[in-house]
């Protein structure tokens, strides 16, 4: 094991997976240089045809990727900000989720978009959106949503490797952290979620940057001697549903904390799934801990109140708990 | 371009397709309003030179993207007629195992890389396609077929300015039908020849008379050799004109929005019998065998019904299969 940042786990990924396959290639707005630097310095190794910064025209490039993918390439594709998503839409929903399905299977679609995503301190609500819900209600995409630096790495090298297309959603906060990623050849396969802590009175379903938050209320809370779960699904989808109803049914209690919106959410359709499939397992009501349903303010105030944050999880798991 | 520069067999095999494209939709529009096909379908009726002339440049390595208007471009690419009719008719047998239908029908193992629904969206899929070639010294090219309403989608703009900055092997063929949905191309479109936008673009912008397949082949012929020496894209705008309405049935909602006049004067410069009278006046194709095809035709057409009326429905499991690979 070695402790890495979140960021170089990302340029070890890419870096690995395009040493191991001559067909993966990176392409994106500022690769080369490498605006967040997941990407600095892999044109030096690998060079112009297979770091390639693009013109600023997401469903021309999110596009071509995805014409490179059926024609024998594996791209990974940047998507700079999760939010300039909107401007490929049709070229992810209608085309990258759906060739495959409609041409009755002949499509092959590996290609793999990776977005920076989340409120990372007053960017506003163009640079500050989750993104990801929207998608859960796209069928044919394969979302990903790690929340250290070794799951990072090893959610990176199997999306690249998978044959679906896969989003990977990279929270802003997190490019500061550091983690520990075990040597070699380290994959996290999709659809496996973790417990990334375990605890026997509620659990704690978090995504992203949100696992981090959570574990610290986790931590605070057992000197209260409030035994606290958080489980990582991971991967939206596929989604790990054995695991997260295992946790529910050993702690009857949930609390959701997701930093997209109420409605609509990724945390609405996780509370939805337990209901669907666990309901005998609960003792309380499930509680989700969200954004507000706004867009995401620029004053740090405001933004501050409608995000979640530790006091709010801590608010919703004393509840849940009483 | 002159018939004679062409082999005999390669011409008798574009008047082929021309005639196949030509029944096929006749068929598929009479079938429709008998109620025989689910869905709707858009057909190419009088625009057949177009996906003939280009595809007859092309080879099985190559790739194309084509639109909602795709059965011709699929059949010049070298589709069969049974699994194409099936598809067409919802039935397992067909090339999307029925879960595509009219708008897109498809076969990969053809460089077919998707019939579109959704208006421009093959352009930059098949920019992409041309960047996969570009890895391998340009060795196929890649053709993103397109209506006239499509050049102003902004896919159309980003994937040209891409395609010239990377200098892809991609051919962009504008179809200029004359109409997007139910709107002249002049209300909709701010110059006159779509073909003057490649320059935007710095690219080569050809104009050709849709309706000469021969013309058509010889510009595609170009292209295709200025895309494998790495030279980068062409635009081609090959005007034609839509015999039929935007989609098959549309009187019904729509009603008339075009003089009769304009169309009975476009059906004077039918794209097939234009190319009959001039092989026939090369001397070295006699009416007799241009009859012979379209009567072969007629039955290769009629067979395929046949065998889509008589295919088995999907079964239900297919509903939730092929959403993923793995």
């Amino acid at each position: 094991m070695r402790s890495i940042g979140f960021i170089e786990a990302i340029n070890e990924a890419l870096a690995e997976e395009m040493h191991r396959d001559p067909s993966v290639f990176i392409m994106g707005e500022d690769v080369k240089l490498g605006a967040f630097g997941a990407t600095r310095g892999l044109i030096d190794t690998f060079g112009p045809q297979r770091v390639r910064n693009t013109p600023i025209s997401e469903a021309g490039f999110a596009g071509a990727g995805i014409g490179a993918a059926m024609a024998g390439m594996r791209p990974v594709v940047e998507i700079e900000f999760a939010s300039f998503l909107y401007c490929c839409w049709d070229q992810i929903c209608n085309q990258a989720g759906k060739l495959r399905y409609m041409s009755g299977g002949q499509a092959r679609m590996p290609i793999t978009f990776r977005c920076v995503f989340g409120a990372m301190g007053s960017a506003a609500a163009q640079h500050s959106e989750v993104v990801y819900p929207q998608l859960l209600a796209a069928p044919g995409l394969k979302i990903v949503v790690p929340s250290d630096a070794g799951d990072m790495k090893g959610l990176l090298k199997a999306a690249i490797r998978d044959d679906d297309p896969v989003l990977v959603f990279e929270h802003g906060r997190l490019g500061f952290t550091r983690g520990s990623v075990p040597d070699g050849d380290h994959l996290v396969p999709l659809g496996q979620g973790a417990v990334k802590r375990a605890g026997s009175d509620v659990t704690i379903v978090a995504i992203g940057a949100m696992v981090p938050k959570a574990l610290t209320v986790a931590e605070e809370l057992s000197q209260d001697g409030i035994s606290v779960e958080v489980f990582d699904p991971r991967s939206l989808v596929p989604l790990d549903e054995d695991g997260l109803l295992a946790s529910v049914a050993k702690t009857g209690r949930v609390v959701i904390v997701d930093e997209g919106h109420l409605r609509g959410g990724a945390a609405a359709d996780l509370a939805a799934i337990i209901i669907d499939k666990g309901f005998d397992t609960l003792n309380a009501p499930i509680k989700r801990v969200t954004a507000l349903d706004t867009p995401i303010p620029f004053s740090p105030p405001l933004e501050e109140f409608v995000l979640p944050n530790e006091a709010k999880i801590r608010a919703a798991v004393r509840e849940v708990t009483a | 371009m002159e018939a004679s520069a062409v082999p005999k067999e390669k011409l008798l095999h574009m008047y082929r397709t021309m005639v196949k494209i030509r029944r096929f939709e006749e068929t598929v529009r009479d079938l429709f309003f008998q109620g025989q096909i689910p869905g709707f379908v858009h057909v190419s009726i009088g625009e057949e030179a177009v996906p003939t002339g280009v595809c007859a440049a092309l080879t099985n390595a190559d790739y194309i993207t084509t639109t909602h208007r795709g059965h011709g471009h699929m059949l010049a690419k070298g589709g069969e007629l049974k699994p194409m009719m099936a598809e067409i008719f919802g039935r397992a047998t067909g090339y999307c195992k029925g879960k595509g239908g009219s708008m897109h029908i498809v076969s990969y193992a053809l460089g077919i890389l998707g019939a579109n629904g959704i208006v421009g969206a093959g352009i930059p899929i098949a920019t992409g396609a041309a960047l996969a070639s570009s890895f391998r010294n340009n060795t196929a090219v890649a053709v993103s077929f397109f209506g006239d309403g499509a050049s102003n989608e902004g896919t159309f703009h980003e994937s040209l300015n891409l395609a010239s900055l990377w200098r892809l092997p991609v051919i962009y063929v504008c179809q200029n039908n004359a109409y997007a949905e139910f709107t002249p191309t002049s209300e909709s479109t701010s110059v006159k020849d779509i073909a003057v936008r490649g320059a935007a673009y710095a690219m080569p912008g050809v104009i050709v008379d849709g309706n000469d397949v021969l013309a058509v082949h010889e510009v595609m012929l170009t292209a295709v050799q200025r895309a494998k020496r790495g030279e980068g894209p062409t635009l081609i705008e090959a005007k034609t004109y839509r015999w039929e309405g935007h989609v098959v049935g549309e009187q019904a909602f729509v009603g008339e929005y075009r003089d009769a006049a304009e169309i009975e004067a476009a059906k004077q410069r039918c794209p097939i019998a234009l190319f009959g009278r001039q092989l026939v006046a090369t001397g070295f194709v006699e009416t007799a065998e241009l009859s012979r095809i379209e009567g072969e035709v007629q039955k290769d057409v009629e067979a395929a019904v046949a065998f889509a009326q008589s295919s088995p429905l999907p079964d239900i499991a297919e509903a939730t299969r092929d959403v993923f690979a793995g």
